[in-house]
């Protein structure tokens, strides 16, 4: 390396010569140790995290799990423009939210009456079918919003409405008459406003704008008819 | 400014009348190609009537819309995005083309304008099986609170039921309207016939007006339900016809009778059908169970059930 600075030359009184054209002349000589430790900074704080989901406990990683869901149910409860929803999605939620609803509104098995409500397996397929059709048709429509973001939003977004499917379950309890089926109306109505609201503020800004419309129809047909299974229930 | 109207592009009644009736040509607006914003140029395909020094333009400009117009396989997702690309103000235009049918203005041409697209059918069929399931069970909510004796039931099945019918009605008819204008094909000579997404398109955006006439059959008026049924059978039928009749109108008029009248038809029939099966009259539902009363000993008398002969 000390022939090198030696070639390079006084840059003031020979004639300007090309960068690095020393370099060529370069020769390592043999006492010059070139082995050694690269030491990546992160290293050591990687090494610490990789063990520690391993080896943490159960229940960290359940908790970890549910308080993610946890922030996102506030994050629908009080939608404003945020997207934390669109980062960190996850399905967890969804599932829990629709299985309860499924488990909710399917008739019971002594009933076997030919036109009753919904079986299980038919609530669930119309939910996860129909937040597909509506993303698959959302991603049609030229919007720049992932699959699975999109079914993560549709899904969280029915919290409003399973909140409305176990109000209407206590107020079932209590004497039926117009005033129960008032109650159930209006509840089942501001969780459906409330739903289309949450949705909409997440979804809305991924469509272009003289789209917008056509993106938003099917969500609000897909909490209509999540809505009038809610209020068409009846225990048997 | 006056200058500044001028300018401003307007859509011509001539230039719309001149592309319904030389079905050959193609506008292209400026935001397809790569002219400069705002030009139309009217490309006729096959022998113009311009001027010989315009055919070398054209050739250019036919060259180019040949090459735009190959689409990407069908295995991409581009091409199916091709059939979705329309704006609000587009799908809310070709629905109000459906609900008001003018004798001169053929749907195909004059809104859908040889770009169909599947946002419109599908959505309409999907609004359409919901509204018919929801309605359905509501008269039967409102027949209840007349009548005690009926046993409400949400009646889930019926989702389904409409859902199938709906989606089936517009997809295999509109099959077999294209195969059979194909195989009829020679038979004409101005007029090519449609492309199967454009006979899919006017079938769809036909059903829009059951929508509102759906909702409407919830007054429990029978005279009145059958008039708004027959309306909207009207406007259906007709924008169909006004559709279909510059194709058929070179066949054998035989033909051309025929087949009008098959669709007619059909469509009064999936109305009737619809009507009958999701708005049961009320007198033959009340009427039935004191029958069966009477008729069996009293200790196998059942609760009155919607009866199962007309599922």
């Amino acid at each position: 390396m000390a022939k090198a600075a030696e070639s390079s030359g006084d840059p003031g009184t020979t004639s300007p010569r090309p960068l690095f054209a020393g370099l060529s002349d370069i020769s390592i000589s043999q006492d010059i140790p070139v082995e050694g430790e690269i030491t990546i900074p992160m290293r050591s704080h990687i090494r610490e995290f990789d063990s520690s989901t391993l080896n943490e406990s159960v229940q960290n990683t359940i908790m970890r799990d549910l308080k993610a869901v946890g922030k996102k149910f506030m994050h629908v409860l009080y939608p404003r423009k945020s997207n934390t929803l669109l980062r960190d999605w996850d399905l967890w939620g969804p599932l829990i939210l629709c299985v309860t609803l499924a488990l909710m509104l399917q008739r019971s098995s002594i009933d076997s009456e030919k036109d009753g409500g919904p079986q299980f397996a038919e609530v669930f397929v119309i939910v996860w079918f129909g937040a597909v059709t509506i993303t698959l048709n959302s991603k049609l429509l030229g919007g720049n919003i992932s699959f699975f973001q999109s079914l993560c939003v549709l899904g969280y977004c029915i919290l409003p409405l399973t909140v409305a499917m176990l109000v209407c379950r206590l107020v079932l309890l209590a004497e039926p008459g117009p005033i129960n089926f008032m109650v159930r109306l209006f509840v089942v109505i501001v969780m459906f406003a409330w739903s289309i609201v949450a949705s909409t503020a997440f979804l809305a800004d991924s469509q272009p704008p003289n789209r917008k419309a056509l993106a938003i129809y099917p969500v609000f047909l897909f909490y209509f008819v999540i809505s009038w299974m809610i209020l068409t229930f009846t225990p048997q | 400014m006056a200058a500044a109207d001028e300018l401003a592009f307007h859509e011509f009644e001539e230039a719309s009348n001149l592309v319904a009736e030389t079905p050959d040509a193609a506008t292209a607006s400026g935001s397809d190609q790569l002219t400069p914003q705002g030009h139309v140029a009217v490309v006729v395909d096959s022998g113009g009537s311009y001027g010989a020094e315009e055919e070398a333009e054209e050739s250019d400009r036919t060259a180019l819309l040949q090459e735009e117009k190959q689409q990407p396989g069908f295995w991409t997702f581009g091409y199916y995005q091709s059939f979705f690309d329309v704006d609000t103000s587009q799908v809310l235009d070709r629905i109000r083309g459906s609900l008001l049918p003018r004798p001169g203005h053929n749907f195909v041409r004059h809104h859908l304008r040889n770009r169909p697209d599947l946002y419109g059918p599908f959505w309409i069929c999907a609004t359409l099986a919901f509204v018919l399931a929801v309605t359905g069970n509501l008269t039967l909510v409102l027949a209840q609170r007349r009548d005690p004796s009926i046993h409400y039931s949400p009646q889930f099945h019926k989702v389904t039921v409409a859902g199938v019918t709906i989606y089936c009605y517009v997809w295999l008819v509109p099959l077999a309207l294209w195969g059979f204008l194909r195989w009829r094909k020679g038979v004409r000579e101005r007029m090519g016939p449609y492309t199967f997404l454009e006979t899919v398109c006017v079938y769809g955006y036909s059903l829009f007006v059951f929508i509102p006439t759906v909702v409407l059959w919830l007054i429990p008026v029978p005279w009145l339900q059958w008039l708004f049924g027959a309306l909207a059978l009207a406007l259906s039928a007709a924008t169909l016809v006004f559709t279909l009749w510059p194709v058929v109108r070179e066949d054998t008029r035989l033909v051309a009778a025929v087949l009008l009248s098959t669709v007619v038809l059909l469509h009064a029939l999936l109305a009737v059908g619809c009507k009958f099966y999701f708005f049961r009259p009320l007198p033959l539902e009340h009427l039935a169970p004191p029958l069966q009363a009477s008729s069996l000993p009293p200790k196998l008398l059942l609760p009155p059930t919607p009866r199962a002969k007309a599922t």
